[in-house]
């Protein structure tokens, strides 16, 4: 076992500790591990050298499905809401990936923009099906039939998002290590030379698409379960930017690192929200400034050693 | 299929028109049409330049549109407020356009933008973005989250009315500045000294270099006259609608399908694209309005389809 392994099992532990010692973090951290799936998968995509915009789009998929299922379906079951948001993600991300991994660099960017935009933009004049800008209720899920009340599920669902952080973190880990894995990353070195060899780059990035929109959809249904209420603005513009952020931040070299960076800024976040709310954007976006101009491998960098072929570099 | 036969029957199409829908409602959507492709073609015709002089694509360029628009709202209400000559909010407009530029274009090349070349298209978009975050902010700080509306200018022009059919003359000032605009860059990259030094470093950075052309003020040249183009825009959008925050990203993403439906770079096809996107929102607003907000991407994803690089963009080799 290596040392960052032992880091990274102690950290885990500190964080499943955390709640039993300081309650009000349980709720943070929740939403942490949720917004952090959804940074992993921006980090994959980063690893490729493409760069989404519009990750909150599966990030609001996610969440408006356990919603739904929740409000007009009569489904209150977390796990089939986890599963079908999962579902949903990916077949949302199949589709859109299918034409957006044509493109590369800034139309990759651009395009998840625009079309995060259009995501948002209906979910917010529809008010028939998703309720228009004033979104949808999500009622307390069931655990397998057993219907504990909110402060019992709370905490079962942090336990819940953590276990699921670290079994697909090690999901998405293998699948780093895995030739297809190896790939995505070559995308970014030599895409031309990937093709040579017989790998048809498009079928690797649309692979790569569809785990890193699954990854958002979990998060946002985590998300949804947790604060009970969904809106539009789980698509806005900012919201994939934060991702983005995040992913930049924590460090895309490993899986631990959006994960790292999630619960860095949440933290920040859940502080800063009593002082400087409305500067919030703007302490990003130096934020973001500041650790490309002096961080490029993030926050993760700092406890793994460096990689000798620079894919955990932007 | 009935359905279909009596939506054309009260509101034929246009290839089937009696001549009062022609006139009565087609023109004035035209014009508004046109109205409205002018000032997206200001913001899609500066990001086009600065991705063809810089190759960054700037994804602050929205905020630039919409500070534009904040200062030239908050300069006419100032003027109207101290009780100068109404007419004085015309040059206003320009004035705020070229403050912004002067302001911001030098600065921020010099300062984040230089930084980026050379860098991963990832890079860039990562840096310029953070500026973007930072600049809406500053913008609610400084202009606070009240919708702001100055329309003294628009007010002042009046209407006319042609064949029975009234319009708003501003509008018309509109559509005649984005022609001038048009033409006025033709001349400048064509027949000027500093616009053929550009036209250079578009078609050989290096060599530019090696022949002793300052490339370095020719970046920092194209990104002010960018800069200035889309304060422009949105200086010239404000006597029309009211300036809020949350403009920038909708200008941003709308200047950006612009640019790439009339191909990154091309100053012509940013043009033309205007047009088309415009006609699709206007059409939009007017048959099916929950769409209105969709429409310009649905003609971005159709014309991107099939021809990935735009209308007018030519297709590059990739890179090694």
């Amino acid at each position: 076992m290596r040392l960052v392994h032992i880091i990274i099992a102690v950290g885990v532990l500190l964080v499943a500790l955390v709640p039993l010692a300081l309650p009000f973090l349980e709720f943070v951290l929740t939403i942490a591990i949720a917004k952090g799936f959804a940074a992993l998968g921006v980090a994959l995509l980063l690893r490729a050298g493409m760069i989404s915009i519009g990750h909150a789009m599966f990030y609001a998929v996610g969440a408006y499905t356990a919603a739904f299922l929740g409000t007009k379906l009569g489904v209150t079951d977390l796990a089939a809401m986890l599963l079908l948001a999962l579902l949903m993600s990916a077949l949302t991300g199949l589709i859109l990936g299918a034409f957006l991994v044509r493109y590369r660099a800034i139309f990759f960017a651009m395009l998840n923009l625009a079309i995060s935009m259009v995501v948002f933009a209906l979910a917010s004049k529809f008010y028939g099906i998703t309720g228009g800008s004033d979104g949808l209720r999500v009622p307390i899920p069931t655990i397998f039939g057993w219907a504990p009340d909110k402060p019992v599920f709370d905490t079962v669902l942090f336990y819940v998002a953590l276990t699921l952080a670290v079994s697909i973190g090690y999901l998405v880990y293998r699948y780093l290590k895995s030739p297809l894995g190896h790939a995505l990353a070559s995308i970014h070195t030599n895409e031309v030379r990937l093709e040579y060899l017989g790998v048809s780059a498009w079928a690797v990035l649309l692979a790569a698409y569809v785990i890193s929109a699954s990854l958002a959809g979990i998060g946002g249904a985590i998300a949804a379960v947790s604060i009970g209420h969904v809106l539009p603005e789980y698509a806005f513009w900012t919201e994939s930017g934060h991702f983005v952020l995040t992913a930049v931040l924590g460090g895309i070299g490993g899986v631990v690192g959006p994960f790292i960076g999630s619960i860095f800024l949440e933290s920040v976040h859940s502080v800063a929200v009593n002082y400087a709310a409305e500067y919030w954007n703007m302490i990003m976006g130096a934020a973001l400034l500041i650790v490309i101009f002096f961080l490029p491998r993030g926050l993760y960098g700092l406890i793994e050693r460096r990689k000798p072929n620079g894919e955990d570099k932007l | 299929m009935r359905g279909w036969v009596s939506w054309r029957k009260d509101r034929c199409w246009i290839t089937n028109c009696s001549g009062f829908f022609m006139t009565q409602t087609l023109i004035p959507l035209l014009v508004d049409a046109l109205a409205n492709a002018a000032l997206i073609f200001f913001v899609a015709v500066g990001l086009t330049l600065v991705f063809s002089v810089l190759r960054i694509l700037n994804v602050a360029h929205g905020s630039f549109y919409s500070i534009g628009a904040y200062v030239a709202a908050s300069l006419g209400l100032w003027i109207v407020s101290i009780g100068a000559p109404p007419w004085l909010t015309f040059p206003a407009l320009l004035l705020s356009a070229a403050l912004v530029a002067a302001l911001f274009g030098p600065l921020i090349e010099h300062t984040l933008i230089r930084w980026t070349y050379g860098k991963s298209e990832a890079v860039q978009i990562l840096v310029t973005f953070g500026l973007f975050l930072i600049l809406e902010d500053l913008q609610r700080l400084l202009f606070g989250v009240q919708s702001i509306y100055s329309d003294t200018p628009m007010s002042l022009l009046g209407v006319s009315e042609i064949g029975g059919i009234i319009y708003l003359n501003y509008q018309l000032v509109l559509v005649g500045l984005a022609v001038m605009v048009l033409v006025g860059l033709r001349v400048f990259v064509r027949h000027t000294r500093t616009g053929r030094l550009l036209t250079a470093v578009v078609a050989d950075r290096e060599v530019s270099l090696a022949m002793g052309i300052d490339t370095n003020r020719m970046f920092m040249i194209a990104f002010t006259l960018g800069v200035f183009l889309a304060a422009l825009g949105g200086a010239m959008a404000t006597p029309t609608t009211g300036v809020a925050p949350g403009l920038g990203a909708d200008t941003m993403v709308l200047a950006f399908a612009v640019a790439a439906i009339g191909g990154l770079g091309q100053v012509e096809g940013a043009a033309l694209a205007a047009i088309i996107v415009a006609l699709a929102k206007v059409l939009a607003i007017y048959f099916m309005p929950a769409l209105d907000a969709v429409a310009p991407y649905i003609v971005m994803v159709v014309v991107l389809s099939i021809r990935p690089h735009g209308l007018f963009g030519t297709a590059q080799t990739r890179r090694i």
